[in-house]
């Protein structure tokens, strides 16, 4: 599987052929007559979301699990990603045995408008000029990705879902979900995420859409029409935010002041340190699957999420009445969101006297824990959608889980 | 012998007791908050007899790890300062078991707990008790017994008090003693049939319910008195 990856360099799709289909995926159209609303004003209109499914759906339609991706991730979630020939980026979560168990669940994962995976987004070819969005995509919010996704549901005809589960810019979209569509969801896990975006991580997102702006290959968003690429803003943008999923101990711990393939200084301005080869490396790897413009508008949703201010300024707001049962997750060593702003969550959802679980993971993985191989946080994630399940009801049914190997 | 090096905890049939008397007072199917819940036991008791919609805080955020592995919903907390967050009346009994004695103002903390829960359901281990007395008296030490195995320098315990105190404590906050229930050593308890001054004597923990004063008797005309429903309740088994 890796080996593919290291080869596709040379052979990498130009950005807009990633938006041509959803490769080996599911996608849903909503024609003209169909048109998402969104929160800037207008619609977007026509629009397609392009989706991946894992288990069985039952009978009562009761074991549907809602699966939100991060800001660069996509709809991939358990499968070998069509782009990279690497693993989903949450399979160590979801699979048949895993915590969120495709025995007994029927797991959802799509991606979300202003994408670049399949679901209509800024590289999507607009009807109105029968050429790639670019800027004239509208700005989408995060409210909007999950009415998006509702409507993807809709579509399904599945009424409810019995879990939402998330991490970062997935948390927020889990979150919004519970607060507009409460009474469609059972249980909710927002993970190393907040109800609203920090001065911090707006900062950190400002550089990255600087640095994406600052290559003259963007053209000011119609590099499309002029059959290029603004890689190396994009790597750079890559770079930075990267460290921040990362922390200075794990940092330290994987590279420390390592040298790359040399054993001295080289006195120039070439990957002296292991640390700058990785950074080098993650940040062309990202350019060859994702999209430029895509980077924009979602860090600008994510920028503009504050679900208190969608409530009055009071968070408890959003969760007024809420029958959710809630499951918070946090990373000691997560400074991009911090377990202050999962108190935060959790302090709202008390003061409606919600079903609320609160963990903090200690780990020394930074925000990208959520993805990565944390036995205590997989017992959290397991125990909590276990007892939910109990509590709806669900059960593993012979039947069930002999169809779900396909 | 302390194992693995764990941590002295109450003698185990100390703490079923305690947490089996508990559930002899939670109603059927109500809702329960457990402030320092510790490892879920109680909690995972009352779910399992009571069935009851429950809630933990603890402070130790492994106790916490471990509870919702368990399926349990608690959350990583402090019952000096979190309380605060719920509203008032959200739930039907908010219990602090084996706890008092470590939280920092536990007046603030008990009040806290007469407001979020209609009841109040608190558990302590009793310092008037004649072996913890007759120690300071004859050794001029701080106690340590069985069931407060540590050294008062490593002890979380902070705020000890006897039920005397605890009982001064409740009428300075006006809450009303709908019972109150002492245990001695082996675990036997002894109801109101005895006087104050002996369960605070041959008592080494108590349990008691409380109400806030001005709402009781609302409560007991629109709410089931679960100080009625208890079987063998005042009744020394």
């Amino acid at each position: 599987m890796n080996k593919a990856t290291t080869t596709d360099i040379s052979g990498v799709a130009p950005a807009a052929s990633l938006a041509a289909s959803s490769p080996d995926g599911l996608v849903v159209k909503f024609a003209a007559d169909d048109p998402l609303p969104l929160d800037g004003g207008g619609t977007l209109t026509p629009y397609e979301i392009a989706y991946q499914t894992y288990g069985t759906l039952n009978s009562a339609k009761s074991n549907v699990v809602l699966v939100f991706h991060a800001l660069t991730g996509d709809q991939h979630a358990a499968n070998i990603h069509p782009v990279t020939g690497k693993p989903g980026w949450w399979e160590t979560m979801v699979g048949p045995g895993k915590p969120i168990d495709t025995n007994l669940l029927y797991v959802i994962c799509a991606n979300i408008i202003g994408g670049c995976m399949g679901s209509t987004g800024p590289c999507s070819i607009d009807p109105a000029t029968s050429k790639p969005y670019g800027l004239k995509f509208p700005v989408i919010t995060v409210a909007d990705m999950v009415r998006a996704q509702i409507r993807l549901l809709d579509r399904l005809e599945i009424p409810d879902l019995f879990c939402a589960i998330g991490g970062s810019m997935g948390g927020m979209q889990v979150l919004e979900l519970a607060a507009s569509y409460g009474d469609r969801l059972f249980a909710a896990v927002p993970i190393a995420s907040a109800a609203r975006h920090s001065s911090q991580n707006i900062a950190f997102h400002e550089v990255g859409r600087q640095a994406v702006m600052a290559d003259p290959h963007w053209h000011g968003g119609r590099y499309l029409e002029e059959d290029t690429n603004p890689r190396k803003g994009l790597a750079v943008a890559r770079m930075a935010a990267h460290i921040t999923y990362l922390s200075d101990e794990a940092l330290h711990r994987k590279f420390g002041r390592n040298l790359q393939d040399r054993d001295r200084l080289a006195f120039g301005f070439d990957a002296d340190f292991q640390v700058e080869s990785y950074l080098r490396h993650q940040g062309y790897r990202f350019v060859d699957r994702f999209d430029a413009n895509s980077y924009l508008y979602i860090t600008r949703a994510m920028d503009y999420f504050d679900l208190s201010a969608e409530h009055g300024g009071i968070l408890a707001n959003a969760f007024k009445n809420t029958k959710t049962r809630f499951c918070v997750v946090s990373f000691t060593s997560d400074w991009l969101y911090p377990t202050r702003d999962s108190r935060e969550i959790v302090h709202a959802l008390n003061a409606v006297a919600a079903n609320v679980s609160f963990v903090e993971i200690e780990s020394d993985n930074g925000h990208d824990s959520f993805l990565l191989d944390e036995p205590e946080f997989f017992a959290t994630v397991s125990g909590f959608v276990n007892a939910a399940a109990r509590a709806r009801g669900l059960e593993i049914v012979p039947q069930d889980a002999a169809f779900s190997g396909g | 012998m302390p194992q693995n090096g764990a941590e002295p905890q109450l003698p185990q049939a100390m703490t079923r007791v305690d947490h089996l008397l508990i559930s002899e007072i939670v109603a059927p199917n109500s809702r329960v908050i457990d402030i320092g819940c510790g490892d879920g036991a109680l909690l995972q008791l009352l779910t399992e007899t009571k069935n009851i919609d429950g809630r933990g805080v603890e402070l130790s955020q492994d106790g916490v790890n471990q509870c919702v592995a368990r399926g349990l919903s608690v959350i990583q907390g402090d019952a000096d300062s979190d309380l605060i967050d719920y509203p008032d009346d959200a739930f039907d009994f908010a219990i602090l078991s084996q706890t008092i004695q470590a939280v920092r103002r536990p007046k603030d903390v008990l009040a806290q707990l007469l407001r979020i829960g209609h009841y109040a359901i608190v558990s302590f281990p009793n310092f008037g008790h004649w072996r913890i007395r007759a120690q300071i008296l004859f050794r001029g030490r701080m106690p340590v017994t069985a069931n407060l195995p540590r050294a008062w320098h490593e002890t979380a315990n902070i705020h000890f008090c006897t039920i005397k105190d605890f009982v001064a404590l409740c009428e300075e906050l006006d809450a009303q003693i709908e019972r109150s229930v002492a245990l001695n050593a082996t675990g036997q308890r002894f109801g109101f049939a005895i006087p104050l001054a002996m369960q605070n004597l041959i008592g080494e923990q108590a349990v008691f319910l409380l109400a806030q004063n001005d709402r009781s008797a609302r409560l007991r005309e629109g709410s089931p008195d679960p100080a009625k429903s208890v079987a063998g309740s005042g009744r020394s088994l």
